[in-house]
């Protein structure tokens, strides 16, 4: 298993294209390579909007056999990521979890902790204590 | 309903009154969605409607079960926002319980897949959603209501969403200024079984 997927994968969910790829962005600066990562942002004509086929893309992307946490903006895009995870299917759902944290702050902090091996529970209550 | 459902005709025809009353209404539909939420419930549920329309040849000669959870899936793909799988939930899950071995009938089927709509949506009635038009249009079914019947508890249904406090979604963070206009997603949902109403009255033997 190379080093990359041993660690969680992280996803950010955006309405928008460009806060997706901007959280992205900060995520990669802070851990570099070491932690799986990807974005879905925007419908699928990349407008604003959220849509479930992208963030199914995302989350295989950022797969990884130790789970992958999931940040999401605002309503739609919380229920087209649970509505992606089904489509995943089992025994990979399970391992799939959307965090209740804030988009940025949250990916952030999750990327962190999983860049030092953290197991997916620990990366997920790591982002969620930002959330009181 | 089901035996006379059961046919490619019916299947087809069904697909192509429900693109063509979403296409009719899409800019209605956003206008809608403009005042209390994000504008864009016209032009999402018009894209998955194109996207089923593009599948239509292979999807109307599918068992009905079938062509109902594939069009679901299909819708979840293509729509976005909350109606991709509000929407999506609701075909597949009827789709899945009459495929199901139990003895489930159209009505039964459909009370299920409404609950799998409000767990999906963390919503219940009165939320002003389109469960304000689904619940309503399941009694008129249960009570086997003719079908103008249903069409047009659809239509009062969605009108009453007006003077509810919406409790989800984006247009739960206007709270009280939510109050007096009609949601989208009932909107749509209304029109929808009001289209599909006609469409089978006109197929039913006189
Ligand atoms: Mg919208």
């Amino acid at each position: 298993m190379n080093p990359k997927s041993a660690n969680v994968g992280i996803v950010i969910v955006s309405h928008s294209p460009l806060v997706a790829q901007g959280a992205a962005d900060m995520v990669r600066q802070m851990v570099g390579d070491c932690v799986p990562l990807a974005w879905s942002g925007g419908n699928a004509e990349g407008g604003l909007g959220t849509h479930a086929a992208g963030i199914l893309a995302a989350i295989e992307r950022a797969w990884s056999e130790a789970g992958v946490a999931v940040f999401v903006d605002l309503g739609g895009a919380e229920t087209n990521s649970e509505m992606a995870i089904e489509m995943l299917g089992e025994p990979r759902s399970g391992r799939v979890i959307i965090c209740n944290a804030p988009l940025v702050e949250g990916a952030v902090m999750a990327a962190a902790e999983a860049s030092g091996g953290a197991a997916l529970a620990r990366v997920v209550a790591t982002a969620q204590e930002l959330s009181p | 309903m089901l035996v006379v459902l059961a046919n490619a005709a019916l299947i087809g025809g069904l697909i192509d009154i429900c693109r063509e009353v979403i296409a009719a209404n899409a800019d209605h539909l956003s206008e809608l969605d403009r005042a209390i939420g994000d504008g864009d419930h016209g032009t999402n549920m018009r894209r998955g409607l194109e996207a089923v329309y593009a599948e239509r040849s292979r999807l109307a000669y599918l068992p009905l079960p079938k062509a109902l959870e594939e069009i679901g899936l299909t819708l979840v793909m293509s729509v976005g926002g909350a109606a991709g799988p509000l929407y999506g939930t609701l075909l597949i899950e009827t789709g899945r319980q009459l495929a199901g071995s139990g003895d489930v009938d159209f009505p039964r089927a459909l009370e299920r897949a409404i609950d799998a709509v409000a767990r999906r949506g963390r919503a219940s009635a009165g939320d002003k959603t389109l469960l304000d038009v689904l619940y309503p249009v399941h009694a008129e079914v249960v009570r086997r209501a003719g079908l103008a019947g249903v069409a047009e508890q659809a239509e009062r249904a969605a009108s009453l969403t007006f003077g509810m406090k919406a409790m989800r979604g984006r247009a739960s963070f206007l709270g009280d200024r939510s109050i007096g206009h009609i949601d989208p997603g009932a909107k749509s949902c209304a029109l929808l079984t009001a289209a599909i109403c006609r469409f089978l009255e006109e197929q039913s033997p006189a």
